[in-house]
């Protein structure tokens, strides 16, 4: 056994050329920003503003950067998919042998779910969650900030595997026996399980907090049936949260065990049940769906009422329809195989309760509709966001009770009608939500707008781009076209995958568009600056205060007496206009102190989770007990809080309640 | 936009129409009423889902601010009859298309044998690393990447893996099954046309899965028999040492055949996979399998 266990110059893939540009490409921009953050001598101020940071805000809209970078990352691998199947028809075998095609299928379905989709939606929680509580923090602020780190601790892993060794070759749902050593002896595998374990620790953790959070922590007077629709989506995906990963966990663990110790869960021989890995893996699979997707309806809601004008149309019906998703998340697992052999009964049966969520779905389409209906509504790039979304989605929700009828899933099971239906669900439901949340809450992080210009550009080219893409793949899935082919014999596909790849590429327009619209807004920051800390008009608390908010939220804890509390307050400000603003009474406020437990419990897990993929146990052995220290330092620390004066507060907010009069 | 949309959802129609392939060109009775039940339900929902989106659409444009016209009414937040109505037609739509799940799931269970007075063929498949290999028990045949049946007949399938999992999928005849090491999954079909038909496996299974693909030949009986004679005469022998050399993994496998089979092959793949490594015993509970 050699002190770097399997580890060696041959892991790094010197003859692949492709691999080589790319990760030299990725070392020179890392390299460069670092070398500019050096030279500029911006360290201390990124180590006590944002590294060590336990202010959700921060840790919010450090999420949202991680899950862009990666997007990128993971489109990176899309489009190359695209353009292999786009060439290698008949004979031809296109430029990428099936041992890097295959990791890149995986990578990019790991990727874009665990890091682009989670980042996205736990990002856009992060910073308005505790604002439209009308409360100074998450729960465990240094909890929070532990689950962004050992998030980009499996961001790191995962793309380590670029450049040393490999990643899993297996697809991203991993199933046995494939992904057992047996079939898969490399470390992609190893790459694949520790990077999400670790991300996986951190999402649990973030589901805790924010469960904590929405149930205990609401400003005073907020009853649940006040609180905005965004809370309850919130407060749905993160029950959800809760309930499935540690399922996933175990799983992984019981896959490790395979995989580490010899042990038969799910290996072929030894009476190993492969099936028992695609049940649990789907218990989590199908809850993590609505993980994704209800924080982005909850999104849509908020961005129809504030553009509307009007108060979101059947609340009650949102509510219920939400925690009806969330229950009926459970019972549907099974949709995912109903082509391995269970009987008529059980197909039918969760067919049939496949179907009945897309009840409560359906009925949020429609109280959007009527929010709308009587409305006053701008169409600003939010709006086009939703309203792009509802037109395509019901299409997406479509194919999808075609899919959950088990003899039509018999037929397009893994075939690119698959894909085809899971993108129109995630791209237009998840990610058309969080573009939307984030063009609608970049003014509250930032105190500017982003430009409207290039965000419309943005959304047409992401819109059209993504038709363009995803409905070819229907058809050559109803041709018989199964997904995760290298190459195909056959020519009559070849013209929709060409199509399919012009739609990549008008999507990778769109991305350009959001680089350029984020770029041009910063640039012209001060022409799109709002200091009213309310540019859209908005209805919920996260409107009534300074953008961007100072570290303490609020000076003094709203009170709150109905739904849309910020809207009500306006309404009667207009009305008792007369009236001198009374005088506020300032109190010290008490923040929670910066932390490095995040960052430094997020340096051990990689080394522990490296070590631990290349077999090196002595320097695994070091990062558990790093992590181990770090949390003893953090338990015994003096000081958890510092105190505001109320000067201070008091100077703040009377700034800003001038700003906002004039 | 939705002029667009709506162009591109024609184009796919249109295109679902003109290409005779794959599922939409079913060839024997199970793929034709597994299309039939997804024209049905489509109809349904496009039904409810077209005018939803054309309403989207509508309420959006007509209620745009620059509208002067257009009434605004800031405290419209509740009616009691629109909830029913945004309640009931999902309800309704989805308790229609539920039926047809219900039906379809029992009518054609891919175990049930298809109702005909002709006795069906046996086949055993069995999918290796990256091939297939099909057994014709009664025949004392075997191919490899080549599946010939007789037209008019049914096709009763009894399907596992060497190791990892793949898909058994011949879409114009019927849907797929998994092939599972240590299980036994089954799916009967019939092909009523003669022609050949595309076949291969719908679940990832490794380096060599592009080209884990068949032909189905579907031909007159009396063809058939003709091909089971010729295959007996030639070819070699699948015995214990060919299945050794067949099951090592490797791709795009020309077709050839084995003009026998050693007794009781399938039922040994099938249990190759279960033997504990020498030396252990192992018992374990038939329940979670796909089939005792």
């Amino acid at each position: 056994m050699s002190l770097l266990g399997k580890l060696s110059w041959s892991a790094i893939p010197f003859d692949q050329p492709i691999i080589m540009g790319t990760v030299a490409c990725v070392a020179i921009v890392i390299l460069a920003t670092l070398a500019w953050i050096t030279a500029k001598g911006y360290w201390p101020y990124l180590w006590r503003e944002w590294i060590t940071s336990v202010d959700h805000k921060r840790i919010g809209v450090m999420y949202l950067m991680l899950a862009l970078v990666m997007l990128i990352r993971g489109f990176s691998d899309a489009i190359m998919m695209r353009t292999q199947q786009a060439v290698a028809a008949g004979d031809a075998q296109g430029y990428l042998p099936p041992e890097h095609f295959d990791q890149i299928f995986s990578a990019h379905g790991t990727i874009m779910i665990f890091f682009v989709a989670m980042p996205l939606v736990i990002g856009l929680m992060n910073f308005v969650v505790p604002l439209q509580l009308g409360v100074r923090d998450v729960a465990f602020p240094t909890m929070n900030s532990i689950s962004f780190w050992l998030t980009a601790s499996g961001v790191l892993l995962t793309n380590a595997s670029l450049a040393i060794g490999e990643f899993a070759k297996t697809g991203w749902v991993a199933y046995p026996p494939l992904s057992e050593l047996q079939f898969s002896p490399g470390v992609g595998v190893d790459y694949y399980l520790w990077a999400l374990q670790i991300s996986g620790v951190g999402t649990l953790m973030t589901g805790i907090n924010f469960v904590t959070t929405i149930l205990k922590m609401r400003a005073p007077g907020m009853s649940y049936m006040r609180m905005p629709v965004f809370c309850w989506t919130a407060l749905a995906s993160n029950l959800l949260i809760v309930a499935a990963f540690p399922v996933l966990t175990a799983t992984f663990a019981m896959l490790l065990l395979d995989r580490y110790l010899g042990f038969h869960f799910f290996t072929v021989d030894s009476g190993g049940n492969a099936m028992m890995y695609v049940n649990l893996f789907w218990v989590w699979g199908h809850p993590e769906v609505y993980i994704l997707v209800l924080p982005a309806f909850g999104i849509f809601s908020e961005v129809s009422a504030t553009f509307s004008g009007k108060p979101l149309f059947g609340y009650r019906s949102m509510v219920g329809a939400t925690m009806a998703i969330c229950v009926l998340a459970y019972t549907v697992w099974l949709h995912h195989f109903f082509t391995m052999g269970a009987s008529a009964g059980v197909n039918a049966f969760f067919g049939v309760a496949s179907m009945i969520i897309a009840v409560p779905t359906g009925v949020k389409i429609f109280n959007w509709l009527f929010t709308m209906y009587g409305g006053r509504i701008r169409f600003t790039v939010p709006v086009l966001w939703t309203i792009g979304f509802m037109v395509s989605f019901v299409f997406g929700g479509l194919t999808g009770v075609l899919l959950a009828l088990p003899p039509v899933d018999w037929q397009v099971h893994n075939s690119l009608f698959l894909v085809a239906h899971f993108h129109h669900v995630i791209i237009p439901g998840v990610l058309f939500g969080c573009m939307a949340g984030y063009n609608y809450w970049f003014p509250k992080a930032f105190g500017f707008k982003l430009d409207e210009r290039w965000g419309a550009a943005a959304f047409w080219c992401w819109f059209i781009g993504f038709h363009l893409a995803f409905m070819p793949l229907y058809v050559v899935g109803l041709m018989g076209m199964t997904r995760r082919l290298q190459h195909y014999d056959v020519l009559s596909w070849q013209p929709w995958l060409l199509v399919a790849e012009a739609g990549a590429v008008v999507i990778f327009a769109g991305i350009i568009c959001q680089i350029i619209q984020l770029a041009t807004s910063i640039r012209h920051r001060e022409e799109l600056r709002d200091t009213t800390g309310d540019p859209w008009n908005g209805r919920t608390l996260e409107w009534a205060t300074a953008s961007p908010p100072p570290a303490w939220n609020y000076a003094l804890l709203p009170q709150i007496s109905s739904i849309d509390a910020y809207w009500l307050k306006k309404q009667r400000a207009l009305a008792h206009q007369a009236q001198p603003a009374q005088e506020r009474e300032y109190a010290p406020i008490e923040v929670p102190r910066n932390s490095a437990a995040g960052f430094s419990t997020a340096f051990f897990a990689v080394m522990s989770g490296f070590a631990l993929i290349w077999h090196i146990w002595w320097m695994a052995a070091i990062g558990v007990f790093g992590i181990f220290l770090t949390m003893l330092v953090f338990a015994f620390r003096e000081q958890e809080e510092i105190k505001i004066p109320a000067e201070d507060i008091a100077a703040f907010d009377r700034a800003h309640q001038a700003e906002v009069a004039v | 936009m939705r002029y667009l949309s709506l162009a591109i959802l024609m184009i796919g129609v249109a295109a679902l129409g003109a290409c005779a392939e794959g599922a939409l060109d079913p060839k024997g009775p199970v793929a034709s009423a597994e299309r039939e039940i997804l024209f049905n339900s489509l109809g349904i929902m496009l039904v409810i889902v077209i005018p939803t989106v054309l309403a989207t659409l509508g309420v959006a444009f007509w209620f745009r601010a620059s509208n002067e016209r257009a009434r605004y009414r800031p405290d419209f937040r509740y009616s009691g009859r629109v909830e029913m109505l945004v309640w009931s037609i999902p309800l309704m739509t989805v308790l229609l298309v539920g039926g047809v799940a219900w039906i379809g799931s029992h009518d054609l269970d891919p175990p049930k044998p298809i109702a005909s007075t002709e006795k069906p063929l046996r086949v055993q498949v069995a999918s290796l690393d990256w091939k297939w290999l099909f057994i014709y028990p009664d025949e004392g045949v075997a191919s490899v990447n080549q599946l010939t049946i007789p037209v008019g007949t049914p096709i009763s399938f009894e399907l596992t893996s060497s190791g990892v999992m793949n898909s058994f999928s011949v879409p114009q005849l019927a849907g797929q099954i998994y092939t599972m090491a240590g299980m036994v999954t089954r799916l009967n079909m019939r092909a009523d046309y003669p022609g050949t038909y595309r076949g291969m496996s719908a679940n990832f299974s490794g380096d060599g899965f592009a080209d884990m693909h068949f032909n189905v030949g579907a031909v007159p009986p009396e063809r058939f028999a003709q091909w089971v004679a010729s295959t007996r005469s030639a070819g070699p022998a699948l015995d214990a040492q060919a299945y050794a050399d067949l099951v090592k993994p490797s791709k795009a496998v020309a077709p050839f055949t084995y003009r026998s089979i050693a007794a009781g092959l399938f039922t040994r793949i099938l249990s190759a996979g279960l033997q504990p490594p020498a030396g252990h015993s192992v018992t374990y509970p038939g329940s979670m399998r796909a089939e005792r």
